[in-house]
Parts: structure tokens; sequence; C-alpha cells
């Protein structure tokens, strides 16, 4: 077995590959050069490709994603970083009203290939304004690709679909699974945009997360088995495009789903998949489709604090043995 | 082309023909939108046709043009057609973007003109970045930004420029001061005399403002920049001053105005300085009526193919959404 790699090393192997095989790919952002980014996740690319491919830039967040469009519009795949995706909102003209809709209201004339990379997540006593889970915002935006990989490997192999696809992608990388360890990619890795993995099957109850809950859906999944209960895990990997038809598929088998999500619950992206299951799945379910999400309060800066408004293992665990129980 | 100080007959003759078109174009579209055949709204750039001509007259045919929602003259001025410009505003097949862009974001990628956006500034950062590729790409192409006196107000403006004179881009950003925002005049809310010249400094480069009504000025003053662009100097700002003949929008009468003041800027209208260019150039009486003519006849058979073109087809609100033309978001 070759030796395991970081989710972090796992983001800069990511473009690296990328970087080797297409010129037009070009990096952008705060402190990502020469100190290799502040979670040192483009750590390498810049001794590598030098000052003509890794771009540092003024803390302009606007400059950053609509210098990246223009380029992806002109020829280029720009990735751009914006440092903590809660600094998204300073830019969220380019992410909600730009990038999404010149494609569209250009009638096609004009293509946006480009991705955001951004340091999604809690969990790190960042607190309120450095800690959000926000792949929802996007999620109210027709037009973006939203990704967020929950293992080094997928991180790789997504990281490829994001940057040779044709649209523009929101690339969530989450900050409390940076240290986390896994096989490394194989070479030429890719993973289709849209396809969920089903990470354990299961046949009682149909558990879905997303990047920050896959371990905890994972080790709920474990501490059901324990208790007598099968449970399927399917990380979702991308939210647009969203690969219900795997949802929808498992939910047939288990007749019972719980939605793991670490933003809010108000706006939550599970309501969305809720919405769909309880449509279209409806007379597969034997329990009411539930969702997990964090308490819809700005995250606290203490650990306690934060532990109690965020999902955990415990909760999941005792939600899904009550609903496969009932 | 690029450089030349002095204007032929011939080059002033054809910005003359296209500064007509562009004009009756912009009266097709008031006209269409006071009878109901054009929806929504429209920012008529009658008055500002200067700018787009002249700088237009300036670049290369690949460089990279982006403007605002007001835009219809700089689509025009890189090669958009009459007839598409007016069959966007009347939602028909034949427009440019089918019906789903509308007035407010013109676009002709044939002569990369690369859109027109509606949130004010937001092209400003866009402009530095097809600019950046351009010098990535090593392909001496320049990139025009066209924005509103009001867009120098605001945060992406700043943040534009700054990144483009740090990196030293091919980027040449142009405001057209017409003296208002909506409504409320430039001066009201602004800290300096020149919204957009007078910021220049705080970014190491020189303070322009223009007479935007004279064609050859601005075609000039914009060729100094391009050159100055694709020798790798870096950005510049160019003011250039102009006046809108319509209301903001719509049907906005523009009762704000002091009264003669529209008078006085039409004794400037840059139609009727080009014509004075024309005749002092030794272009006749005849041939200038033969080029009036030839402009409003172009104008004529756009409106009347605009109108005789069908409306785009209901199926073109689900298409171009992603890349594969589609707008399937899920499995
Ligand atoms: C960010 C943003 N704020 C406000 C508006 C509403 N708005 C549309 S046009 C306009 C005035 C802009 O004035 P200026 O930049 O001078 O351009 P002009 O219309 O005079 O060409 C305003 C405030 C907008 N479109 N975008
Ligand atoms: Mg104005």
């Amino acid at each position: 077995m070759a030796d395991l790699i970081t989710y972090r090393e796992a983001i800069a192997d990511g473009i690296a590959r990328e970087m080797r095989l297409d010129p037009s790919v070009v990096c952008l952002g705060e402190d990502i050069g020469a100190a290799g980014g502040v979670f040192k996740s483009t750590q390498g690319l810049f001794e590598e490709f030098g000052p003509t491919r890794i771009w540092d830039t003024p803390i302009s967040e606007q400059a950053i994603v609509g210098a990246a469009m223009g380029a992806a519009m002109t020829g280029m795949r720009p990735v751009a970083e914006i440092m903590f995706s809660d600094f998204l909102a300073c830019c969220w003209d380019f992410i909600a009203n730009e990038m999404p809709k010149v494609r569209y209201m250009t009638g096609g004339q004009v293509k946006v290939p480009m991705v955001v990379r951004t340091a999604n997540g809690g969990g790190l006593g960042f607190g309120a304004q450095h800690s959000q889970a926000v792949e929802n915002w996007a999620l109210s935006v027709p037009g973006l690709v939203i990704a967020a990989p929950s293992t080094p490997s997928d991180v790789v192999g997504l990281m490829a679909s994001a940057i040779r696809s044709d649209d523009p992608v929101l690339f969530f990388e989450h900050k409390a699974l940076f240290a986390t360890k896994g096989e490394p990619a194989p070479a030429g890795h890719v993973i289709p945009l849209g396809q969920a993995n089903v990470v354990r099957t299961g046949s009682e109850i149909t558990l879905v997360g997303l990047a920050w809950s896959m371990p905890i859906v994972l080790e709920a999944a474990e501490l059901l088995a324990q208790q007598g209960i099968s449970a399927e895990v399917i990380d979702l990997r991308t939210l647009v495009p969203l690969d219900a038809a795997t949802v929808l598929s498992s939910v047939s088998k288990t007749s019972r789903i719980l939605i793991v999500e670490e933003n809010p619950f108000q706006g939550g992206w599970g309501g969305t998949l809720a919405s769909i299951v309880a449509d279209e799945g409806f007379y597969d379910l034997d329990a009411p489709v539930k969702r997990i999400a964090a308490a819809s309060v700005p995250l606290a800066f203490a650990t306690h604090l934060e532990n109690e408004l965020l999902p955990s293992v415990a909760l999941t665990v005792e939600t899904a043995v009550r609903m496969a129980t009932s | 082309m690029a450089g030349s100080a002095v204007a032929s007959p011939e080059s002033l003759s054809g910005w003359y023909e296209q500064m007509l078109v562009i004009r009756g174009t912009e009266k097709a579209a008031f006209d269409l939108f006071m009878s109901g055949l054009v929806k929504g709204t429209t920012h008529l750039a009658a008055g500002h046709e200067a700018v787009a001509v002249g700088a237009s007259a300036a670049l290369e045919p690949d460089d990279y043009v982006w403007a605002t929602y007001r835009g219809h003259h700089h689509a025009m001025a890189r090669g958009l057609s009459a007839e598409a410009c007016l069959g966007e505003l009347m939602s028909k097949q034949t427009g440019s973007s089918q019906g789903k862009g509308g007035s407010m974001h013109m676009t002709y990628a044939p002569g990369n003109m690369m859109g027109s956006y509606a949130i004010i500034g937001s092209h400003l950062p866009m402009a530095v970045g097809s600019a950046w590729s351009s010098v990535l790409r090593q392909s001496g192409q320049v990139s025009v930004a066209f924005f509103g006196d009001g867009a120098t107000n605001i945060g992406a403006f700043h943040e534009a420029i700054n990144l483009a004179a740090v990196w030293r881009l091919p980027v040449i950003f142009v405001c057209e001061n017409n003296l208002y925002m909506e409504y409320t005049p430039i001066s009201s809310v602004t800290a300096v005399e020149h919204p957009a010249a007078d910021r220049a400094g705080a970014y190491s480069l020189p303070r322009i403002v223009i007479d935007g009504n004279d064609v050859v000025v601005v075609r000039d003053e914009v060729a100094k920049a391009a050159a100055k662009a694709r020798a790798g100097e870096g950005p510049s700002i160019i003011e250039c001053l102009t006046y809108r003949h319509y209301g903001h929008s719509r049907t906005d009468p523009a009762k704000y105005r002091p009264e003669g003041e529209l008078e006085q800027w039409l004794m400037r209208d840059p139609v009727k300085v080009l014509r004075e260019h024309l005749a002092a150039a030794g272009v006749g009486e005849d041939e200038i009526g033969e080029i009036e003519q030839r402009a409003q006849h172009a104008v004529l058979a756009a409106i009347e193919a605009a109108k005789a073109a069908p409306l785009s087809d209901p199926a073109e609100a689900f298409t171009d959404v992603w890349a594969d033309g589609g707008s399937q978001w899920r499995t």
C-alpha cells in the first residue's frame, strides 16, 4: 500500500496534475504563491510552476474572482482561491450574478471555465466569520457547479473534473479535513461531477453526508451496525449536479433517509434533497425524511459552544435508531 | 488605425456612418419601447456614440471590449448589427442572445465584445482578467472597459484598477462621464471633481480628461493608451466628458436636469461635431447626404427585419445554462 496523504496535500496535488497537463491552468489568490497558502494547501505549486502560473494578489476578493472570470472568458482556465469561504460574501456579486449567468445571458456566446476554491466550514474554533459551511449559499443560484470532497483522492478526482469543466465551479475544501489522511489518488484519477459515492452499503436506513459530515455519518454507521442496524452511507460529493438518482435508489431499498449537513438547518442544502425524496420517493418511505443540521445560530468560538451547535455522531446515531425502530 | 493623429476623410466618413446607425438604432429602440414592442427597460446611449466609435477605431479587431447595461453603442461599434440589437430588444430569435439577455446584456463575442453587465462596476475586474489573459497568452491584445461616472464610487472599480496597475496589465478604463448616475448628479456624491481621472493618481496613473463628444479626440487618446498597453507599460484611465440625450432609462423624462443643459450639450452633439470635421476635411454636402441616407436605410431595414422575425422559441428558456447547452442540474 502506498503511503497515505493528507487532504491538504491532495489539494496541491490535484491542482499540479492539471497544471502539468494544461498550460492554460493558472492560479491566483492571496498568499498562495511563495507562502504556499495560509492553509499550506498550495504548497509546492510556486516552486514547480513559478510566478507566471501562480499569482499572488492583493486582498481584493472582487478583483480575484472578477479577473479569473475575465481570463476564463478569454481562453484561460483560472483557479482562484478565496482564503475562507466566509469571504465569498465579499465577492458575492461575481459568484451569484456574474459567473453563473454569463453563458445564459449571452445566449451561449461566452463560457466561464473557472474554479473558485475556498476553505470551508467549522470545527476549528475560528468563530462566526471564519467557520461557516456555505455550500448552501451557492445552491440558491442556478448556474454554479458545487463540489465538496471528503477524502484526499476525491479532492484530486473532483479537482480534475472541476478544472476541466467548461462551467464555473465552486470547490469547497474543508478546513477540518485538511489534516485527515487517505489513499493517494491513482494516476489520471478523474471523478465525474454529479456522481455520488455509495461509501457503505446497507439495508435499513440511508445516511447522506457531504464533506465534513462524511466522517460523522461513517462513524455513526459503524455504531449502528454494532446495534444491529444496517445503514447505507452516501457521499454526495457535489451538490450541483445533484445525484438524486443514487439517493432515490438507495431509499427505495432502505425506506428511510437521514441527511446530515453542516450548514444551518434554516436554508440548508438538505432541504432541497429532502423535498426531492419526499416528492419522488414518498411511496418507498417507512419513516419521515429527517435532517440533522447546525443550529440556526452564528457559530461560536469556544469549542464546547461550537459543539453544541454542530451536528454530532451521537445525535446522528440516536436519530437513526429512532427512525429504524419506530 | 491606431497611432495616426490625422483622420482621413475615409475614416471620418466611416465613423460618421457608424455613429448614425447607432443613433438611429437608439431612436428606434426608444420608439419601439414607446409603442410597446420592446419590453423591460432600455438605457440608451444617444449622445455617447463618439466614445464607442472613437475607441473602437483605435483598437485592433481582436481587442476585448466590456460594457455596462448602457452598451448598445459598444456592441454595435464592435460589429453587432442593428438588426441583432433590435431583435434582442424585441425578444426575437434573431436577437443576439435569443431574448435571454436583452438591452442590458448586449454581447457580440465574434468581435470580442465580451458583454454588457448590469451590476455597476462588475465588468471592470473582468476586463482586468481578459488583459491578464492576453499577457499569459502573449497575444498582444488590449482590453477596454467602458463604465459610467457612477461606477467610480464602487469597490470593484478600485480593486480592478489597483490590480491592473500592480500587474501592469494592458487594460484601458474608459469612463463615460455624463454628469449623472440615474437621477442624481455625480458631483453631489463624489469627493473629487473628476470621478475617474482624479482617482488615477491613487494608482500612479496619469490624470486624463477629454472631450468625449469628439470622435477624433477619443480615437487619439485611446490609441495612445493602447500603444502604451501593448508596450507593456500598463493600464490607463480616460475620463470622457459626454451627455446622454434621453433620460436614464425607459421613459425617464429627466426632469432633474437644469433648464438649458440638454440644449447646451446638443450644440456639442457628437454627430454634429463629426459632421463639422467631415466638412473641414473637404467632404462635400452631397457625399455627407449620401452617408446619412445610407445609415437611415440601414436602420429602417433593421427595424423591419426585427419586426418580421419570429419570437424566440420558448425552448430557448432552457438552453445555455451549462456547457452541454441545457439546464439539467440533477439526475
Ligand atoms: C451595484 C449596483 N447598484 C445600483 C444599481 C442601480 N443603477 C443602475 S444604473 C445606475 C446609475 C449608474 O450611473 P453611471 O455609472 O453614471 O452610468 P450611466 O447610467 O450614467 O451611464 C444605478 C444606480 C446597479 N445596477 N448596480
Ligand atoms: Mg453617468
